[in-house]
Formats: structure tokens, C-alpha cells, sequence
């Protein structure tokens, strides 16, 4: 069986769910281990596939009669489609096995038909995306994955926010498809000179030399359209209101893959179809890149709710996979190949990562919404003693995301710093002097996100409960769900101490498309050592720091209880006053203060205290109430004069329906008039 | 031969361990001297470890395993990092395990652990050090990563060993570039280990703390680990500030009195380290916590001019 | 002293300069400003010492010695007079805040390396590389005007400016012919003395020398 057949046979186990779970809707628990049964199995049909595809390096291609007359649909398997297979595929197992559990727990209301319907949709056109090999297909598969997340996004829908902010996703995502459109168009035309439709397909893209202003056309309409479903900054507005309210597999699956879909575009596009480009394409992605990660992360230290706060750090990822692909793009256009791969697979390997800690972090948020019924962390605290297992996977993902060896989240920046510092190789000296001032900038957001997730994991696992309700009723998720979270963070480990394999196995991809190899210098010494350039200039080891920690972890702890230790346990220190309640710990919102003061005029920040006016004496309040609200300035900056702009237009517009019919009639006879002075 | 490098890295490592409470005795001693004051004496902060060691873990009822395994975590990662450092030789196995970048974020394993430790407990005392922390360190690192990225563009590279080596054998030149990522490299140094003008070693105010705010619960064995570990990172720094800015002495592979000699240098020189140090804490205040972006902005923009002297003026 | 160790030390100088310079842009204190000054002024007569020792112009020699006795130590005695005159203790606000001024600064000094590079490459003279920090300090005393509004600090601003056009002048071309400098030095003490007359004036009318104050003399208020 050859890769593509594998994926094939991927494809139709994931839409069998569709057809078949209608059918035994009444039998509930049946049809959901059935349904995520069958996309688990394609899930992992996929992700074999797309790996033999990449270890092969086979391409293979198809054409299928569907579609329109003299347009049939092209599919093509080739390593880079192989290796988004494997990142879709890889994600959706661990959510597959994770929704068993969690959409059982969906009150006896909610319809589970349409959830997997919509479910197995979703994940499908994701795949196809990543397969199609024309542009037809390509946007089609692409409506699919829009519209099928769409309603997902929208599955809670008796709340008006909810249907608002689905709405406010699917415009985002339809400018941003217009957007692909018309590159496609200027593509497709200036392969075939606009002769025939032939130049629509993949292969005759590929084949055409362009233009410089034609490719730059090109490319600009397509980063702006990709960028849109990235939520790279000023596009991101949607992202943080559509992941929030989606059950949380679904934000699994769409912070985690689907915003890879994006990068896959970008890719495709850039590497592959139009190959030859000046520098400052790659200047663009770099200085976007850097804005939206640093952005990004200091919008999510703002952030209360727990999947809002993940959903922001998604912008501050793409942004580092964007530094990744755009240095990779400079280091192209000065023809240095070598540095050029060490760039692209850094941002290839974080786009792995991403997807794998970003999922585990909304399905650990999942768990935590499923056992406690709320999103804000203020309302949460000291979770780790009834939710231990959740806890660990939960600090895994932190662990990752935060950058922190021996996990995998060090090494993707760590190659992406290495690239950043190797910039002087270029030999003009303005972008000597800017990019490292660009590693910098990626310093701070690492930083950033570490106490980021200090506060996310701080506040809503340790400590103590601050809910209102009590915390009797929380209990740990079950198996299924568990099992989910433990897979995804196993995989997190095991890409941080193993990264020379992986960089192996996806050495092809940087060969193809930038003809630069890192595999022979990175894996030189030995899987256990990665040096990505040479031994001299740098080298790391992620087995040997989780080794040696460990070591001198369980040696220092033998030796500590060598003769009999024990522990008393009693209760806080508090100081001398007694009185201590759980409403005197620090709150997320006090955790991010300093950070709130020193960086909050990137934001619109409104922060009102009312004293209530005391009864007794003056001196001492009543009560105290403190109301907080940071507001995104893009919002006002870009969205609503575009929004108001677009409003005036159409009703400027609108003028023309008058409602009466001899204006119509008007309207018909000038316009037979133009015709017949024009053709005649 | 590798049984001789891993001998010396043993040595490195066991000087770590136990030359770390005397380094910080050493300026606990100089401090008291320079306020007319007297101290108990250069040994001290073993007599304070061991009796930490031998006393009783008292818990809070709701810590959890999180609070308990960070001392061992800190521990641990202290001393790894401990054996990547060249203090006496450039011959060391493990150092390849991470360079420069990589022993960055390995100090901010340390960071976030304790930051969590702190939070474990759930007092206000322990969310305010956490939260102070993390916001210092993360404007403390731009700063010491243009610092460090200059230093490597002198030396090469950024793998520990080879920038020493590189350094000390190459010609003595005058580098503004290096006197620039000095300073700045100073600036991150007090930052990073908690001294005046950032915050005060041996306050007691909860209002000024912030180191001590996270460790605040911890008690006997516990408390020792932190303790030891937080003078092997004071220890760690200023050999990691000698190492990138003073590398001469540090003995090259296979070169066995040359050890010895690099032993006895190492001591001199942190000895006049320990010196400076106290210098800089006795005649400086600690600063208001909002007045640290000017500081750290400060750090940040001397080591930008030490990168941008290197090109320009080299 | 070998033409390359004299560079080196050269290279240092023009560092510590735009040093001073940055020092200059984010110090509070007016008796800190005036110190600034004063090294600067100290490293640019040293600088210029080496340049005349190593290329063997003489006139370099005078020029150094009349930097040395004007900015190092005339004009910032002037200054200080002035400063214990008129009674001046404050600390000094800017218009934007420190970190941002620090950022533009940078920004500056890349800007005039960008500017530079081409001529650092034709040119065959031992100071080539020095023109960029020069340039840069020119721009940084621009910059220390634009975002002071007291009237002393926008003197030592302009005092620094000049530092840096006589920086420029010494990498780019060894320096400008004796009667030209001898002309800007004497210029320079002049404008001091009428400083010194002007501030008098502003402080009786406004009672300060806020230079936001001035905003009063518009037309229309």
C-alpha cells in the first residue's frame, strides 16, 4: 500500500461518521465511541501516511472526475503535504480519543449527531486541504474547513455572543478567501497567458516562471489571505473570540491544526510556486511575525479566561512560526541555503509543537471547564488536589509553551534564535543590526509567556479555591479524556529529547524547497546531540538535561532520606492574622499588574475603584469595588472604521432601491440603451 | 582521554557544590567590613546549611507536590548548569549538552518553578514575589541576551568552551563592544541574583521582597536546597560573567598543572568580583519596582551599543 | 604606538562619546548633565590627540588643547555658575518617557550607520569607522532638544551637537583648517556669555525656565 492510498483510505474512514451516526442517533453512548472511534482510526491512517510520505520522499499524484466539466479535481501527496497530514492527523487522534469522554458529558439536550457530523466534516477538509493539488479543490476543501468550523464554533448557540462572534469568524474567514482567490487568479492566469483554464492546477503553478510585480501581486494577496486565518496581528480579532466559545475540542483542533492550514498555504505558495522573491517579502514576514508574538503575548497576560488567554497565545506562535519562515525567505532571496533550511525547518518543527502543546493546553482547559463549569480563572484555585492528573498534563503543556527544556517547545526556538543570531552572514549591514534586535524581541516574548503561564497555572490550579460554589463537586475527568491529554503530552516529551531523529526525518522537506540540508551537520555527533551548524558554534542535548536533572534530582533525594524524614503538615503562615481567606490570594488579574503598568499603553485600559460609601465611619469602606477592562486598540483603530466605512458605502448604495417600479423600469431601459450604442 | 574529562568535570562540579557558600560567605564578610559591622565569620553559610538540614519540614496543609519537588528541581538544575560552565577548564564532556541560549532558559526552569512554588500556598505573599519576579526577569531578558549575542560575536560562537577558548588564546585587543556587554552584563547580573538596586538579600519588609517572598514557606531540608542553590546561582553568575569576560587563566584540555594554576586564579578573581559586588550594593539603593524599566531599559540599551560598536567600530 | 593599537584606542573613545551621548539623553539631574558634558568633552580632546599623534597633523594638537580648556573645563564652569545663579534644583522632565527616548535613540545610531556605510567603505582614512558615531552623536544632541523643555538642558544639547559635528569633522577630514576652529571656539564662548544674558531675561519674565513657558508669547491664545 503505497502513502497515498493510506490516505485515501483516511479520508473515507473519516467521513463514514457522517453517513453512519444519523442512523443510530437514538443509541447515544454507541453512536460516540463509534463516530470518534472512526476518526481516531483515520487519524491514525493519516498520520502514517504523511509520515512514510516524508521518509519516502514519494510523490504521488490523482486525478478525480468530480467538479465541473474540463475541471476535474488533482490530489497529490508529496512531503510536505505529508508532513501537515502527520500534524493534522496527530492532533486529531489525541482529540478523537479525548471527545469520547467529553462529548458524554454534553447535557442530554444538545444533538451529538450534529456535533460529529460537523466533526468529521471539519477534519476532513482540513485534510483535503493539505492534499488538493488545483485551486478549485483547494478552495473548496477550504469552504469545507470554513463552514464546518463555522458551525462548531456556533454549536452552543442560545447565546448571542456565541453567534456573534461565529459571525465575526466566518467574515474574517471569507475576506481572507477572497483574498486566496484572487492570488490564485493571478497565478493561474500568468501560467496558462489566460488562454485556457488549464493554469488553475498545482503543476502548471508550479511550472511558471513570473514576473517580479506579478509574484509580488501574488504574494501579498495570499500572505494577506493566509495571514487572515493565522490571526496574525491586525487580523486576529476573531481568534480570540471564536476559540473561547467552541467546545474545547473543537479549539484543540482549530488553535492547533487548522490555523496550520494557514502556514501550509504560505508555504506551499512561496517555496514552491513562486520560488524566486526579493528580500523584503521575507522583511514583511519577520516584522509581522515578530509584532504579532509580542502582541500576542502580552494580550494574553490580560486575559481572565482561560481559553481566551490560550487562544492569544496561538497569535504569539504563529508569530514565531512567522519569524521562522521569514528568515528562511531572506536567507533564500542572499542564496544561503544551508541557513535557510536551519530557519525553515525550525518554523516547521514549531508548527509541530504548536500543535501538540496547544492541544493538550485546551483539552487540560477542556477538562477543567467539564468538571467545574467555568472559564474564568478567578473562579478557580487549588484544582491540582481534586484534578491531579489534569494538573500534570496541564503543566507539560505550560512547560512546553513556556520554552523550557527538556520539552519540546526549547528546541523549535531555540533553532529559531540560532537563525535569528546567524544573521550577520548576511552581508548588509542594516539587517546585521535589525535582526538581532528581532532576537531580542523574541526573548522577551519567551519570557513573557513563561509568566504567562506561571499565572494560568498558578492561579487556577494551586492555591486555594475561589469559587463561590463549593469544591466538592469537581472530580478528576475520565479515562478517555485522560488518555487524550497523557498521548499528547508523551509526544511533547518524547519531540524534546529526540530532536535530531525528528530533524531527520524532516530533512527532505527543507531540501526541496530552500536546497539547503541541516540533517548531516544537526545530527553529526549522534542522536543525542543537535548542533545545528557546527559542534564549536552551538550544541545542545535535551535527553542529557532531562538526565543529568533527574540524577541529581533522585540522588539528592536519597540522600535527604537516608535516616527517617518526615513532615508535619499545619496550617498557613499567616503572619499573625488569623483571619486569612481564600479571597486574599492573588488573583490573575493581580498577577499581571506589573506587566499590565509597564506595557499597558499598547492597550485601551479603563480602570475604575468605587469605594462604597460607608455607613458607619470614613475611614473604613464598606466595600470595595474594582472593575478592569482591556480592550483590544486594533478594534478601534482598523475594525470599526472599516466596518462604519463599509456601512456608509452600502447605504450610500442602497439609495438605489427605491421601491417604485418606474425607477426600474428606468433602470432596464438606460442600461438596453448603453448596450445597443456599445455592440452596435 | 575521556576518563580525564570527566574527572575534571567532577572536580568542576564538586567545586560548585562546596565552594558556592564560601564565595557567598565571602561577601556577606566584605558587606558587614564595609557598614562597621562584624559577621560570624567567612564559613557561616555552611554552619546555616547544615542546621537547615537537620531541621524539621513543616508544611502547609494545602501544598502540594508541586511545593514539595521544586527545592530538588532547583537543586538539580543549579548543578547542571554548574557543569556546563568553565570555571578551571575548557575540557568538559557535558558543556555540549547547552550552550549560551540554552543555559538562558535553563535559569528560567529555576524561575518558574519557584514562581509556581510560590503560588502554591496561596498566600498574598507568595503571589506578589512570583508575580514580581516574572515581570523582572522578563525585561531582564532582552538585556542579557543582546549581551550575551555580542559576546558570541567576538568569540564566535555560542558554545561556552569555544568562546573561551577563542578569547583567551587570541590577541588582546581593545573591544568596546565587550566594556559595553560588561556593563550591561552586570546590570542582568544583580537582577538575576536578587541583589541591590533590585531587591534586597536580606530584607525582611514584605513589601520589598521578592526573591524571599516565593521561598518564604520553606523550612529544613527544603530551605537548604533553595539556600544552597540560590549561592550556587549568585556562584554561577559571576563565574559565567568571568568566563565570557575574562576568560584568561581558564586552562585549555589536556594541560594538568595549567588546572591547578586556573584554580588558584579563579579564586582571585572572584574574590575581587566579591568585591566589586559589594561596592555596587553599599553605594547603591534599591529601587522602586517601576523604576526597574528604566534600569533594565538602561542594561538593555548599553548591550545594544555594545552589538551595534561591533560592527560599526570593529 | 603601531597605527592599529592607536585605532583601538581611538574606537574606544568614539564609543565612550556615544556613550556619554545616550548618558546625556536619559540623565535627570542638571549637575549629571554637566559632568556628562564634561567627559564628553574630555574623550573628544583625547581622540583627537591620537588622531594628530598617529597621522602626524600638528594643528590637531592645538585643537585637542582648545577642546580640552573650552569643554572641559570653561564651558561647564560657565554653566555651572549660571546654574547656582539662577537658583536651579529641580530634575529635569522630558516630553517622552525614558524608555521610549532610549528606543528612538537606538534607532538613530542604526539610522546613521545605514547612512554611513558607503562612505566608511571608500574612504582610506585611519577614522573611517568613527564617522557613524559621529553622525550619531550630531543626531542624539538633535534629539536631547527636542525632548527637553528646560531651557539649560537644551544648551547642553545644542553643546553636544557640536561635539559631534567636531567629532565628524576630525574622522572625516582631520579636522577643519586652524582659523575655522579657532572662529567656532571663540563662537562658542560668545554664545555662552548671551545664554547666560538670555536666561536672565526669561527667568525675571516667566519666573522659570520652562521653555513651555514661551508657548505665552503666541498670537492667538
Amino acid at each position: 500500500m503505497t502513502p497515498f492510498d493510506i490516505a485515501m483510505a483516511s479520508l473515507f474512514l473519516m467521513l463514514s461518521p457522517v453517513i453512519l451516526v444519523p442512523c443510530c442517533a437514538r443509541y447515544r453512548s454507541f453512536a460516540i465511541h463509534l463516530s470518534f472511534s472512526l476518526t481516531a482510526a483515520a487519524s491514525l491512517a493519516a498520520v502514517i501516511a504523511g509520515a512514510l510520505a516524508v521518509q519516502y520522499g514519494t510523490i504521488t499524484s490523482a486525478v478525480v472526475e468530480m467538479g465541473l466539466p474540463d475541471l476535474p479535481f488533482h490530489l497529490r501527496l508529496d512531503p510536505l503535504a505529508g508532513f501537515f497530514l502527520c500534524v493534522i492527523g496527530l492532533l486529531s487522534f489525541f482529540v478523537s480519543l479525548y471527545s469520547i469522554g467529553y462529548v458524554k458529558g454534553f447535557p442530554a439536550g444538545r444533538s451529538v449527531v450534529r456535533f460529529v457530523v460537523f466533526f468529521a466534516l471539519f477534519i476532513t477538509g482540513m485534510l483535503l486541504v493539505v492534499l488538493a493539488d488545483d485551486a478549485f479543490f483547494f478552495l473548496i476543501a477550504w469552504e469545507l474547513m470554513a463552514a464546518s468550523s463555522y458551525f462548531l464554533v456556533m454549536f452552543e448557540d442560545e447565546k448571542a455572543e456565541n453567534r456573534r462572534s461565529a459571525y465575526l469568524y466566518l467574515v474574517i474567514a471569507h475576506v481572507g478567501a477572497i483574498a486566496i482567490l484572487l492570488s490564485f487568479g493571478v497565478m493561474a492566469g500568468l501560467a496558462n497567458g489566460f488562454a485556457s483554464f488549464q493554469g488553475y492546477t498545482f503543476a502548471a503553478m508550479r511550472a511558471t516562471a513570473y514576473p517580479v510585480g506579478w509574484a509580488t501581486a501574488a504574494f501579498l494577496l495570499s500572505f494577506f489571505g493566509f495571514a487572515a486565518k493565522a490571526g496574525v496581528i491586525p487580523l486576529h480579532v476573531w481568534l480570540p473570540e471564536a476559540h473561547p466559545v467552541a467546545p474545547s475540542n473543537v479549539s484543540a483542533l482549530m488553535s492547533g491544526v487548522m490555523l496550520k492550514t494557514s502556514i501550509y498555504g504560505i508555504v506551499r505558495i512561496t517555496f514552491d510556486f513562486l520560488k524566486v522573491f526579493p528580500w523584503w517579502w521575507g522583511g514583511i514576514v519577520l516584522v509581522l511575525g515578530l509584532v504579532s508574538a509580542v502582541l500576542g503575548v502580552l494580550y494574553a497576560l490580560m486575559q481572565h479566561d482561560l481559553k481566551r488567554l490560550l487562544a492569544y497565545h496561538s497569535v504569539e506562535n504563529i508569530g514565531i512560526i512567522l519569524i521562522g519562515l521569514g528568515l528562511a525567505m531572506i536567507f533564500t532571496s542572499f542564496q544561503l541555503p544551508a541557513l535557510a533550511a536551519l530557519a525553515l525547518i525550525a518554523a516547521l518543527y514549531h508548527t509541530l509543537n504548536h500543535a501538540m502543546f496547544k492541544g493538550l493546553l485546551f483539552m487540560g482547559a477542556g477538562a477543567v471547564l467539564h468538571a467545574t463549569h467555568e472559564r474564568n480563572m478567578e473562579e478557580m484555585g487549588g484544582l491540582i488536589h481534586r484534578m491531579p492528573w489534569t494538573a500534570v498534563f496541564f503543566l507539560v503543556g505550560c512547560i512546553s509553551i513556556a520554552a523550557l527544556p527538556p520539552f519540546n517547545g526549547f528546541v523549535s526556538e531555540w533553532l529559531t534564535f540560532q537563525a535569528l543570531l546567524l544573521s550577520p552572514a548576511l552581508h548588509r549591514p542594516i539587517l546585521s543590526l535589525l535582526i538581532p534586535l528581532g532576537a531580542a524581541l523574541l526573548a522577551l516574548t519567551g519570557a513573557l509567556a513563561a509568566a504567562c503561564f506561571v499565572k494560568a497555572f498558578g492561579v487556577t490550579f494551586l492555591g486555594h479555591w475561589r469559587g463561590h460554589h463549593p469544591i466538592q463537586k469537581v472530580q478528576e475527568v475520565d479515562a478517555t479524556m485522560r488518555g487524550g491529554m497523557l498521548l499528547a503530552a508523551a509526544v511533547c516529551f518524547f519531540l524534546g529529547i529526540l530532536p535530531t531523529h525528528v530533524i531527520t526525518w524532516m530533512d527532505i522537506l527543507a531540501e526541496r524547497l530552500v536546497g539547503g540540508k541541516l540533517a548531516a551537520s544537526a545530527g553529526a555527533y549522534g542522536w543525542l546531540w543537535l548542533t545545528p551548524i557546527a559542534r564549536e558554534r552551538a550544541s545542545y542535548s535535551g535527553f542529557n538535561v532531562f538526565l543529568g536533572i533527574a540524577v541529581v534530582v533522585v540522588v539528592a533525594w536519597l540522600l535527604l532520606h537516608a535516616r527517617k524524614a518526615d513532615i508535619r503538615r499545619v496550617p498557613i503562615w499567616d503572619c499573625g492574622f488569623e483571619k486569612l481567606t481564600p479571597r486574599m490570594q492573588y488573583t490573575a488579574t493581580s498577577f499581571a499588574m506589573p506587566i499590565r503598568r509597564i506595557f499597558g499603553f499598547l492597550f485601551r485600559i479603563r480602570e475604575e475603584t468605587d469605594v462604597v460609601p460607608p455607613v458607619r465611619h470614613p475611614a473604613y469602606p464598606e466595600r470595595l469595588r474594582y472593575r478592569l477592562r482591556v480592550r483590544d486598540r486594533f478594534w478601534y483603530w482598523l475594525y470599526q472604521p472599516v466596518g462604519e466605512a463599509a456601512f456608509f458605502t452600502a447605504r450610500k448604495i442602497g439609495n438605489l432601491q427605491q421601491g417604485r417600479i418606474q425607477v426600474y423600469l428606468i433602470y432596464s431601459f438606460v442600461t438596453i440603451i448603453v448596450l445597443l450604442v456599445f455592440l452596435g | 582521554m575521556i576518563a580525564y574529562s570527566l574527572l575534571i568535570e567532577a572536580v568542576q562540579v564538586l567545586i560548585l557544590l562546596f565552594a558556592a557558600p564560601l564565595f557567598a560567605g565571602w561577601v556577606k564578610t566584605v558587606k558587614c567590613r564595609m557598614q562597621g559591622r562584624t559577621y560570624a565569620g567567612v564559613f557561616q553559610p555552611y554552619r546555616d546549611i547544615a542546621r537547615l538540614f537537620s531541621k524539621e519540614v513543616i508544611l502547609a496543609e494545602n501544598a502540594s507536590w508541586i511545593f514539595r519537588i521544586t527545592p530538588y528541581i532547583v537543586f538539580g538544575v543549579t548543578v547542571i548548569i554548574g557543569g556546563i560552565i568553565p570555571l578551571i577548564s575548557t575540557d568538559l564532556p557535558f558543556a555540549a549538552t547547552a550552550d549560551v541560549i540554552a543555559l538562558v532558559m535553563l535559569f528560567a526552569i529555576i524561575r518558574f518553578f519557584t514562581a509556581l512554588a510560590g503560588m502554591d500556598i496561596g498566600t498574598a505573599f507568595g503571589g506578589m514575589g512570583s508575580s514580581r519576579e516574572m515581570t523582572i526577569a522578563s525585561l531582564a531578558e532582552p538585556a542579557m541576551l543582546m549581551a550575551i549575542f555580542t559576546v558570541s560575536l567576538a568569540g564566535k560562537s555560542t558554545s561556552l568552551t569555544h568562546m573561551v577558548q577563542v578569547m583567551a588564546q587570541g590577541e588582546l585587543l581593545l573591544r568596546p563592544s565587550l566594556a559595553f556587554a560588561l556593563l550591561a552584563f552586570i546590570m542582568v547580573h544583580l537582577t538575576e541574583t536578587g541583589r541591590v538596586p533590585v531587591d534586597n538579600p536580606s530584607t525582611h519588609l514584605e513589601l520589598t521582597m521578592i526573591h524571599e517572598a516565593m521561598i518564604l514557606e520553606y523550612s529544613g531540608r527544603h530551605l537548604a536546597l533553595m539556600e544552597w542553590a540560590s549561592m550556587m546561582k549568585l556562584f554561577i553568575f559571576s563565574a559565567l560573567g568571568i568566563a565570557l569576560f575574562c576568560p584568561w587563566g581558564i586552562a585549555p584540555a589536556e594541560d594538568f598543572p595549567g588546572m591547578l594554576v586556573a584554580i588558584v586564579l579563579l579564586a582571585a578573581k572572584l574574590a575581587v568580583l566579591g568585591v566589586i559586588l559589594v561596592l555596587i550594593e553599599t553605594g547603591l539603593a534599591k529601587m522602586r519596582l517601576f523604576r526597574l524599566t528604566e534600569y533594565l531599559g538602561s542594561a538593555f540599551l548599553l548591550a545594544t551599543l555594545g552589538m551595534l560598536s561591533f560592527f560599526i567600530l570593529e | 604606538m603601531p597605527v592599529s593599537f592607536a585605532a583601538q584606542i581611538n574606537s574606544v573613545m568614539a564609543a565612550l562619546i556615544l556613550l556619554t551621548a545616550f548618558g546625556l539623553l536619559i540623565q535627570r539631574r542638571i549637575l549629571g548633565l554637566l559632568h556628562l558634558f564634561a567627559w564628553q568633552g574630555l574623550f573628544l580632546g583625547i581622540s583627537t590627540a591620537i588622531v594628530g599623534y598617529v597621522t602626524g597633523v600638528h594643528h590637531l594638537f592645538v585643537s585637542s588643547i582648545l577642546t580640552l580648556t573650552l569643554k572641559v573645563v570653561l564651558l561647564p564652569w560657565i554653566l555651572y555658575a549660571l546654574i547656582r545663579k539662577l537658583n536651579i534644583r529641580k530634575e529635569i522632565e522630558t516630553l517622552v518617557n525614558i524608555p521610549a527616548t532610549m528606543l528612538i535613540g537606538i534607532a538613530l545610531v542604526i539610522f546613521s550607520y545605514h547612512l554611513t556605510a558607503p562612505i566608511t567603505q571608500l574612504s582610506s582614512l585611519v577614522t573611517r569607522s568613527t564617522l557613524a558615531v559621529a553622525l550619531a552623536t550630531v543626531m542624539l544632541g538633535l534629539l536631547m532638544m527636542v525632548t527637553r523643555h528646560h531651557a539649560v538642558t537644551q544648551i547642553i544639547g545644542f553643546l553636544a551637537l557640536e561635539n559631534g559635528l567636531f567629532f565628524a569633522a576630525t574622522s572625516a577630514t582631520y579636522g577643519m583648517p586652524m582659523v575655522v576652529e579657532l572662529g567656532v571656539a571663540l563662537d562658542l564662548l560668545i554664545a555662552a556669555f548671551i545664554f547666560g544674558i538670555f536666561f536672565f531675561h526669561i527667568n525675571t519674565t516667566f519666573d522659570s525656565l520652562d521653555v513651555e513657558q514661551m508657548a505665552k508669547l503666541k498670537e492667538g491664545d
